[in-house]
């Protein structure tokens, strides 16, 4: 793997001075994923948080070469430029070794980008799809998603006197992502940098469609000090509330926490699930345990029967 | 050498994109446009092009693709019709805004609901207002060649837009015409090689940002850009029609006259019937009535002073729309010519037929029975379904 002092010297894709909120984990993502290829970029990004506040015209915060085209369709979008590239290379047009990557939140990947993503993975294009995914449509202002965890508290499915939050389990697109058979299929968390490198290293060192999705705290859409977004990735990660694995060819490696934390440490730092912890509502945060230990274990039955397995 | 074959509409329009050779194309089954990229996947499957084709698993990412591609650099095609198109609209305005020459086969149909797969303007009308040139087509002839012009008009850096190249499904899109095929070569020499963009998103050395958000202070101005581009390309169309004309010897226009200097009585169509028009005219003219055809073949940019023009001398005129307008007011076409003569010193009488929706059958006599109608036009109302049963 790269080290640190070799990434401090490679060139900065994404500069400062971008109008991400303070604490966002969107940059931190991407810096450290763009880092990792040895190969010079092209980003193609969704709609969302990341696009609006870095690409602000007349400025920009890319220094590398960056399209946007809409809300739910990075991966197809980036597709079309994944075919033009080989299109020219193939003819002697182009000759340089480039990397593609599309970034997308969680709103323009699990939901209204999820046709596209799908689509584009299928096809078997070589580029790397990742997902920022913090929940819930945070640029419109906290609106519920497939990717928003059940209990969590938004403006579209909002804690009240009757209701507590989102009613229903996240959907797993990475294990959706695993059963369109592609090379190479990624969690991660921002707070651990090693990790994702490593990952991204792997996907940009894979040929075809790779995709990773990286849970992102959002100050904003989770309420929390904006000094805690490592901390609460390194959380997330220590409770599996979100596992960190990778699945290479078929093939499962599930980063394991040294003490498995109780899933409430993590839900107690956030604004979004402070209701869980009102009084009558004990059952909802057992659920929520329970449903994480049962992901959990599955996941580590997945580890153990693909465990030699020739990837 | 040039060749005389039977080619339908959509045998002449994949013919075509051979020939044109693009770079990539990203396409999405739909009847009646299907053929055109099924034909041209052989095409790239037996390795006649240097096309990579991209099969998506929508219009919506065969557009998304487009944009991807063409932003890339690549001379960029696709395909198209009704729902598909539909399917497209969100992104045929991102395209125009950033100036992608992307050019597409579209096959005029029905658009939903009820579900038809046949052949009214619905589908493309609908998409006039999101910056793409809209080049009309009276016969396979017309869509093979006019598809040829596309991607020079579109390519011109003074133009810069995406350009759509339509046939009427089924009618065209079926129908074996015997059509004249130009050789290779000399397709590439009036196209040239390769496309040549003036800023990609390959240029490593020249990372650009594009699709940028674009707030209060900027998005108006981009948008004039479109609008002026539009405004442009209306002289590089006729520019690239002469010259065609000069190499292969087929004239077009934004319009066509056939007959109309003298006539008394015309109809303004579009696509297909203007070929059942000008047989009517001819019969009609045996019987000593003076009429004649105004036919649109550029539908955007809109030829607003050349349609003024021609029909500143005719009396009366029928405007002829495959396409409601839902304004209660007839067609698209018929708003927009009667927008087209407000500042003439002599507007024709005028009236609008809207016809032939779902695939309905056009024929001579109802055509016969327009020009009738303008005999005596003040009896007429303004707006009148031709063919439909009451």
């Amino acid at each position: 793997m790269v080290t640190l002092k070799e990434l401090s010297t490679r060139p900065e894709p994404l500069t400062g001075g971008h109008r991400m909120c303070p604490g966002c984990g969107a940059p931190i993502i991407v810096r450290q994923v763009l880092l990792a290829a040895k190969d010079p970029v092209v980003v193609v990004s969704a709609t969302g948080c990341l696009e609006v506040s870095t690409t602000i015209f007349p400025f920009t915060a890319w220094k590398v070469p960056f399209l946007h085209n809409a809300f739910e369709n990075s991966a197809a979008t980036a597709s079309g430029v994944e075919a033009a590239y080989h299109s020219l290379k193939r003819q002697g047009r182009f000759d340089k070794n480039i990397q593609i990557v599309a970034f997308g939140g969680d709103g323009g990947t699990y939901d209204i980008g999820f046709q596209s993503l799908s689509g584009a993975m299928e096809r078997g294009h070589d580029l790397l799809y990742v997902c920022y995914n913090n929940e819930a449509y945070m640029n419109t202002g906290v609106q519920r998603s497939g990717a928003t965890p059940k209990g969590a508290t938004t403006t579209t499915a909002p804690a009240g006197k009757v209701s507590q939050g989102k009613l229903q389990w996240r959907k797993d697109l990475t294990e959706i992502m695993v059963a369109h058979e592609l090379p190479y299929v990624a969690q991660a968390t921002t707070g651990n940098w090693a990790d994702l490198t490593k990952k991204a290293e792997k996907a940009f060192a894979t040929r075809g469609p790779k995709f990773i999705n990286v849970l992102q705290p959002c100050r904003l859409g989770w309420g929390y000090r904006p000094e805690d977004t490592a901390v609460l990735g390194r959380l997330a990660f220590e409770t599996c509330f979100w596992p960190i694995y990778e699945v290479e060819n078929g093939v499962y490696k599930v980063t394991k926490p040294r003490d498995k934390k109780p899933v409430a440490e993590f839900l107690k730092t956030q604004e979004r699930f402070r209701h869980l912890f009102k009084p009558g509502n004990e059952q909802l945060l057992a659920d929520i345990q329970q449903g994480v230990d049962a992901h959990w274990a599955k996941l580590l039955a997945k580890e153990a029967m693909t465990a030699g397995v020739k990837k | 050498m040039a060749k005389f074959v039977a080619k339908t509409g959509n045998e002449a329009m994949a013919e075509a994109m051979r020939q044109i050779n693009p770079d990539v194309v990203a396409a999405y089954p739909i009847t009646p446009a299907t053929e055109v990229v099924m034909i041209f996947a052989k095409y790239v499957a037996d390795g006649l092009v240097n096309t990579e084709y991209v099969p998506v698993e929508s219009e919506h990412s065969a557009m998304s693709a487009c944009v991807g591609a063409s932003a890339a650099g690549g001379r960029v095609m696709t395909g198209t019709s009704s729902q598909g198109l539909v399917y497209m609209y969100e992104i045929l305005p991102i395209a125009s805004a950033l100036r992608l020459p992307i050019v597409m086969c579209e096959v005029n149909r029905a658009i939903s609901g009820p579900i038809n797969i046949h052949c009214d303007h619905s589908d493309t009308m609908a998409a006039r207002d999101f910056g793409w040139i809209q080049i009309f087509s009276e016969n396979s002839q017309e869509a093979y060649d006019s598809l040829i012009q596309a991607v020079r008009i579109a390519e011109n850096h003074d133009v810069l837009l995406p350009t759509m190249v339509t046939t009427d499904g089924f009618i065209i899109s079926h129908c074996l015409d015997k059509i004249e095929v130009l050789d290779d070569k000399d397709i590439t020499a009036f196209i040239g090689k390769d496309r040549k963009p003036n800023n990609s998103l390959l240029d490593l050395d020249k990372p650009t940002t594009l699709g940028s958000i674009d707030l209060q202070d900027y998005y108006f101005e981009h948008r004039v850009q479109v609008a002026e581009a539009i405004k442009n390309s209306k002289k590089t169309i006729i520019e690239v029609a002469n010259e065609f004309a000069k190499k292969f010897g087929r004239q077009y226009g934004l319009i066509e006259e056939y007959k109309l200097a003298d006539a008394d009585y015309a109809i303004v169509a579009l696509g297909s019937t203007c070929g059942t028009a000008k047989v009517v005219i001819d019969e009609l003219r045996a019987k000593g009535i003076k009429a004649g055809l105004l036919k649109i073949r550029v539908y955007r940019p809109f030829p607003a002073e050349e349609i003024a023009q021609a029909l500143s001398k005719i009396k009366n005129v029928a405007v002829l729309d495959r396409a409601d307008g839902w304004a209660g007011q007839g067609g698209p076409a018929y708003a927009e010519i009667k927008a087209a003569l407000y500042k003439s010193k002599t507007p024709p009488k005028m009236i609008n037929f809207v016809y032939g929706l779902g695939g309905r059958e056009i024929d001579k006599d109802q055509l016969a029975h327009v020009y009738d109608c303008l005999k005596n036009i003040e009896q007429q109302p303004d707006v009148q379904y031709l063919g439909v049963r009451e």
